[in-house]
């Protein structure tokens, strides 16, 4: 993203596009990083609620919405997900953080 | 000097005066937190909102930082806003003070001088206003209760102008005016608000189709180009402010300026001092007019943004100028009027020697004698004598 002078911006910092966030990526604050195990996932969405940024990626275009994965530029390894994941499928999680190693 | 409408002459404190002028701007949100002695003005203001004069919203909050917090909610959503303070009152707002003018609201303040702590004091100096000095508002310093009633309709005027956007206080010293029943004139509502006019936002929170938003996170990326948009609107504030002066003047006859001169035309002394000390000090300068000594006065109004271009000419070709301060800058190199002064003249071709008087802390009177001390000395300064270059005045040291 090309960075704009100062005559080219609203006053006071103000934010006049809304909805613009995905335009802020914030994958490289990561440390941990939610592996995402489909086999175990029941799609109840409490990673989609809890996430607080726009890192969870899902289906909407079937009847019920079905998680897809993790949408690395967003998310920031804060490990909410995975606290948050109900190990409802076999006694097991889908969502589990691991050290993100190059 | 014309004067188009009928002004009836009153006689209130600089409270309630202040309390009219704010009346009249019609204004949607008032929030407040009582401190002495601002105290009396949203006293006197609720009184309007009580008894049906004004609709605005009046919120009690539990204190100064909450008020000028309320205060920038209400302005970031669309509504003119008004608050009040002085001296800790506006100390604890600091934080938030600084949010309203770099969000670019115009939020009105009438900001009531008072000394501020340690030790506590309630009486009159600058020190609350020129601590906040360097927050981004536009700082009016009044002599009277006149004064404090039509800059508090005229910097809604120049506040809210699109080319400026900043939020305004208006300064009138504790007690000495804001308690004291004074004589003045004052427009009746009809015309006060056809003056000041209906608000018009820039931006709104409460916007559904063009959402906004206010006070981002905003680091090395932006935050200093977001400053520069801040820093380019106060010398636009000067041109707004002319022509609002201009129309205030033919409506009412009162003309001001960034800063009155008094006896200033052929003076090669001169006196710079704000505030209701001024009309003290008018009284001595006729003493020595009629002594044949050429002193004048000059009353600086608008401190911020401050005229550095204006009074650079009309302080140029002086022989001696004494700069008095209401306020001290501890660990400084004398008061701030005193630095700012001395620091835009620096470098002019006929720069006369500038000298420091503080004076009046805690309330301490200024009186037509510290005023001839003050002459006395510039006289001394002009033919050579050495007078030192920061000096206290009326202090038993």
């Amino acid at each position: 993203m090309s960075l704009k002078r100062a005559q080219e911006l609203p006053d006071a910092g103000i934010i006049t596009e809304a909805g613009n966030a995905v335009d802020f990526k914030t994958g490289d604050w990561r440390t941990y990083v939610p592996q995402f195990h489909e086999e175990n996932c029941i799609h109840c969405m409490f990673c989609w609620i809890y996430c607080p940024d726009s890192a969870i990626d899902v289906d909407t275009s079937g009847d019920k919405p079905q998680m897809k994965g993790i949408l690395l530029d967003h998310c920031k390894g804060c490990g909410i997900c995975a606290t948050e994941c109900p190990p409802a499928a076999k006694g097991k999680a889908a969502l589990v953080m691991v050290r993100e190693e190059k | 000097m014309t004067r188009t409408v009928n002004q009836e002459l009153t006689a209130l404190s600089g409270n309630e005066a202040v309390a009219y002028a704010f009346k009249q701007a019609r204004p949607h949100v008032a929030s407040a937190f009582p401190i002495t002695p601002q105290t009396e003005m949203m006293h006197k203001f609720a009184d309007f909102v009580a008894n049906g004069e004004s609709s605005a919203e009046m919120i009690l909050v539990e204190s100064e930082h909450s008020a000028m917090s309320a205060a920038v909610g209400s302005a970031a959503s669309g509504a003119r806003t008004i608050t009040a303070t002085s001296s800790a009152g506006f100390a604890l707002m600091w934080e938030i003070v600084y949010i309203a003018a770099s969000l670019r609201l115009p939020i009105q303040m009438a900001l009531v001088n008072r000394a501020l702590s340690g030790n506590i004091n309630i009486h009159c100096d600058h020190s609350d206003s020129m601590g906040g000095r360097d927050a981004g508002w536009i700082h009016h310093f009044c002599e009277n209760a006149q004064e404090a009633y039509d800059a508090g309709l005229i910097n809604f005027r120049i506040g809210e102008h699109m080319d400026v956007r900043l939020p305004a206080m208006v300064n009138y010293d504790g007690f000495i005016i804001s308690h004291k029943e004074d004589a003045l004139y004052m427009l009746d509502d009809e015309a006060a608000y056809d003056f000041v006019g209906p608000y018009k936002h820039k931006y709104t929170l409460l916007d559904p189709a063009n959402p906004v938003t206010v006070g981002p996170l905003d680091l090395t990326d932006y935050y200093f180009e977001h400053k520069y948009s801040q820093l380019e609107a106060y010398p636009r504030v000067f041109d707004v402010a002319q022509e609002v002066f201009d129309e205030y003047a033919d409506l009412t006859g009162r003309r001001y300026g960034f800063y009155e001169e008094y006896k200033l035309d052929d003076a090669d002394l001169v006196m710079v001092i704000l505030g209701s000390s001024a009309g003290t000090a008018k009284d001595v300068v006729d003493e020595y007019r009629e002594k044949g000594v050429k002193i004048g006065l000059l009353k600086l109004r608008m401190f911020r943004p401050f005229p550095a271009d204006q009074l650079k000419s009309v302080l140029s070709g002086r022989q001696a100028i004494a700069v008095l301060d209401r306020s001290a800058s501890f660990g400084g190199w004398g008061g701030p009027v005193f630095t700012e002064i001395r620091s835009a003249l620096y470098g002019t071709a006929d720069q006369a020697p500038l000298h420091n008087w503080i004076y009046g802390l805690g309330g301490r009177d200024f009186e037509l004698g510290h005023a001839a001390e003050v002459i006395d000395a510039l006289q001394k300064i002009a033919s050579g004598g050495e007078v030192p270059t920061l000096n206290l005045l009326g202090c038993r040291a």
